[in-house]
């Protein structure tokens, strides 16, 4: 007993040093890549003009904070969320209202588009992420057609489709990423590795393949691997919170947002 | 009890440390030039650096109707 004791604290404190020795291995690998800033490379670019927006449209009807939204692929309808506990899809054209679906929890912190634009995802405090159909029928509620797809142990934060109506990635405040299959509610594969909430997640652009990155309460982002469920990278920069993770276009890069006042690129 | 735990998390923090270590890399001068080339490239077709043409803005203000 005593000897194994023994056995395993040696293990330990050389997996400890191994650890120690990649992590500083490591940081010298970035920074001999680190030849030069990406601001240094773009002295010569012409800035940017002046920037001006204009509010075409403002939708209201939601009764508290709205939490999430997004754009369906007809790039004229839209689903948003809120901490009210109401889900609504809007008509961006008309502001008119298409859909609502109350939810049984307040604070619905996510909520997506099918690609097909047939159906929306939603979830927050009930820990789940529940696919609706949408349909124009009169005679049905869109509540009772309600799926639940995901079940997570605590609160769902964001959840997102892939390239189909058929599957979805979340993302928990139980500090894990999963994705499951839409049509049976099975778990396909998860992803752990936040060593708390996870706050955002955003997928590749498709034409690049099945990595997505994701932000969490544990200052961390990271690339995951959707086949493998294996972290490919982590980025620890940010000083706080991650709240939102962005693939820039391409593929080769992403943008995330912190509590700590800054965006990293 | 907690002795194992401890070393399995440790062996799973090096066995990631191992994988990420392994990871591939670029220098910053040549993802950066890539970046740019990238943004230069697709940015004729970016409506947030040259604009949409009113006539195809789903969204422009709509003239009322004025019934003579």
């Amino acid at each position: 007993m005593a000897t194994d004791g023994l056995h395993e604290n040696e293990t330990l404190a050389t997996l400890k040093s191994e650890a120690e020795s990649l992590k500083g291995k490591l940081e010298e690998e970035r920074a001999k890549l680190h030849d030069v800033e990406l601001h240094q490379v773009a002295e010569r670019v012409e800035a940017l003009g002046q920037f001006v927006m204009k509010t075409r449209r403002t939708l209201k009807g939601h009764g508290n904070k709205v939490l999430c939204m997004d754009w369906c692929k007809d790039k004229r309808r839209i689903v948003s969320s809120s901490q009210d506990g109401k889900v609504i899809v809007w008509d961006s054209f008309t502001t008119n209202k298409e859909h609502a679906v109350t939810m049984p929890c307040t604070w619905v912190m996510a909520c997506a588009y099918a690609p097909s634009g047939c159906a929306i995802a939603c979830g927050g405090l009930d820990n789940k992420c529940s696919v609706y159909p949408l349909t124009f029928d009169k005679n049905e509620s869109m509540a009772a057609k309600k799926k639940s797809v995901a079940m997570h142990t605590n609160y769902l934060s964001a959840c997102s489709f892939t390239n189909s109506d058929m599957q979805i990635l979340t993302a928990s405040g139980d500090g894990t990423c999963a994705l499951w299959d839409v049509e049976s509610g099975q778990l396909l594969q998860s992803f752990h590795g936040h060593g708390a909430d996870v706050l955002c997640l955003d997928l590749a652009p498709s034409e690049t393949g099945n990595t997505f990155v994701s932000g969490g309460c544990d200052k961390k982002s990271m690339v995951w691997d959707m086949r493998s469920g294996q972290c490919v990278q982590a980025f620890e920069t940010h000083e706080s919170d991650v709240n939102s993770v962005r693939y820039y276009p391409s593929g080769d890069a992403f943008a995330s947002g912190s509590d700590d006042a800054t965006v990293c690129f | 009890m907690s002795a194992t735990n401890n070393v399995a998390q440790a062996r799973k923090l090096v066995e990631q440390l191992r994988i990420e270590a392994g990871v591939q890399r670029v220098k910053v001068s040549k993802a950066s030039s890539e970046l740019m080339s990238y943004c230069e490239q697709h940015a004729r077709n970016d409506p947030l650096l040259v604009g949409v043409p009113a006539s195809e803005n789903p969204f422009k203000d709509k003239k009322p109707c004025v019934i003579l």
